[in-house]
């Protein structure tokens, strides 16, 4: 079976823009959440805080005209994209192009563009002529479809959506499409951008947002007994993924390898996780065994760690279920609790953390624990980050619908 | 501000060009604009000069001029 390395990343999350900002952020433990900046919250809202990009302006990777015409998924999708190759250093040309494939996860699209282009027009029953970008500027697969017209990629291009689980789907299918020899290199990951009233008044209906509002920094406390709820965050991650031989032959530096992917669904219901954690235990061990790892080479787990009572109770469980007794020697973190939950993109964020983590050889923290759950009692590298080599790094995501899904990732050292 | 001058600055803005690209025997295509552009554009002279352009009436507007003389018609 072919090899398949990671050897470039690109991220613009709450912590910053681009991969030095969000490692320096993520290491040294800070929290990229605050009030909403980018609507006027109103009173009704219940949740007034969030994870947003300090000072994105899509005007550095696109014309006036274009940045208007696309939402914001699109802006960051294209910045963390471009960002990526770049950071490969592979070239994308005439004599590659077909060979190169773009699957990004995105799990809700353009809601903000749904709400300013379309729900206005709706409310002023001003309908009879729509701006032609609605649809294009909007659809999910127009994430990957912009990245493709950008970096002249000419490989398949299309949209994993599986909520919270969607850059997983886009990372574990982009990583059978290169081990089946149906493409050479895969940009993927995933890109969300949904702060705005729509998104929030509908996931405050569901209780699923922390309502946290006088320390929106401390908000996303996942594992900690005082978690109330998710804190929503925006931005995107694109990996640069490629089969080992081609790789070497142009001379790449490789971050870790993508060993094994492994996907399940709970059959239980919509939103709440199946209790025993069923559904991600297979998901994890499907992911072990398809990169033919055993349990006691996992020295690291990028936990879903949502902050939702729900989860993170139910994930600490089905991690005991799967590791036994190497449990203890696990490091497991929850960089959502700097970050916010990116939604379709958070397993993109998470991937690029979990692959500089076994490069740089540094595991992110979890902060804001202030009081343990008796519920949720795995090493959570509470509050600082912590040196250690690691040779295969866990990153899990669950979603809505019942989706679970898990990346293993190899260390190159 | 007259109409001319109006309708050059909403063509720069909305397609990105400098409104001394905006000459009147330019065509849209010429400045860069695909279908999608020009309907965008044909809405942000609704918009701008609060007028309702028909359909049949927005697909002969193809010029800088076009639109000029088309706009003069309707506002005057």
């Amino acid at each position: 079976m072919k090899k398949v390395v990671v050897t470039g990343v690109g991220i613009v999350s709450p912590l910053g823009i681009g991969k030095q900002a969000n490692w320096d952020g993520v290491t040294s433990g800070r929290s990229g959440i605050g009030p909403i900046s980018l609507f006027e919250p109103d009173e009704g809202l219940i949740t007034k805080f969030a994870g947003e990009i300090p000072e994105f302006d899509a005007t550095h990777w696109l014309s006036k005209p274009e940045a208007r015409r696309y939402d914001r998924f699109l802006h960051v999708a294209l910045a963390a994209g471009l960002e990526a190759v770049e950071d490969s250093g592979l070239v994308i040309d005439d004599s590659n192009a077909q060979r190169v494939a773009t699957i990004l996860g995105v799990g809700l699209g353009g809601m903000p563009f749904l709400e300013e282009t379309i729900g206005q027009r709706i409310a002023t029953r001003k309908l009879r002529r729509v701006s032609p970008f609605f649809i294009p500027g909007l659809i999910a697969n127009m994430a990957p479809g912009l990245l493709s017209i950008y970096t002249g990629a000419r490989g398949e291009s299309w949209t994993a959506t599986s909520a919270c689980a969607s850059a997983n789907h886009a990372i574990g299918a982009s990583l059978r499409a290169l081990r089946s020899g149906a493409c050479d290199v895969a940009l993927t990951g995933g890109a969300e951008a949904v702060v705005c009233h729509t998104t929030i008044a509908g996931f405050n209906a569901m209780k699923a947002l922390s309502t946290r509002n006088d320390d929106p920094a401390t908000a996303s406390r996942p594992f900690d007994s005082g978690r109330d709820g998710f804190v929503l965050g925006e931005g995107a991650a694109v990996l640069v993924l490629e089969t080992e031989e081609h790789a070497q032959a142009r001379g790449a530096t490789v971050y870790a390898e993508v060993a094994g992917f492994g996907a399940t669904a709970d059959a239980h219901h919509i939103t709440a996780p199946r209790p025993d954690g069923d559904g991600a235990v297979q998901a994890m061990s499907m992911a072990l065994q398809d990169g033919g790892l055993a349990r006691e080479q996992v020295g690291y787990i990028n936990a879903h760690g949502t902050s939702t009572p729900a989860n993170d109770k139910m994930e600490t469980a089905a991690i005991r279920t799967l590791f036994g007794d190497h449990a203890e020697r696990l490091a497991v973190s929850s960089t959502k609790s700097m970050t916010g939950h990116l939604l379709g993109a958070a397993a993109a964020v998470e991937a690029v953390f979990s692959v500089m983590a076994l490069q740089q050889g540094i595991l992110p923290p979890t902060i804001n624990q202030f009081a343990s759950d008796p519920e949720c009692d795995l090493d959570y590298i509470p509050h600082q980050a912590r040196k250690a080599e690691v040779e295969v790094a866990l990153s899990n995501s669950l979603g809505f619908g019942g989706t679970n899904a898990a990346v293993a990732f190899r260390s190159a050292r | 501000m007259s109409v001319q001058d109006k309708v050059i600055e909403i063509i720069a803005d909305q397609l990105g060009v400098s409104a001394g690209e905006v000459t009147p025997d330019k065509t849209f295509d010429e400045l860069g604009a695909d279908s999608l552009a020009v309907v965008e554009l044909v809405m942000a002279f609704e918009d701008e000069f609060d007028v309702e352009v028909e359909e049949s009436q927005a697909s002969e507007l193809k010029t800088v001029k076009a639109a000029i003389d088309f706009l003069n018609g309707l506002t005057s």
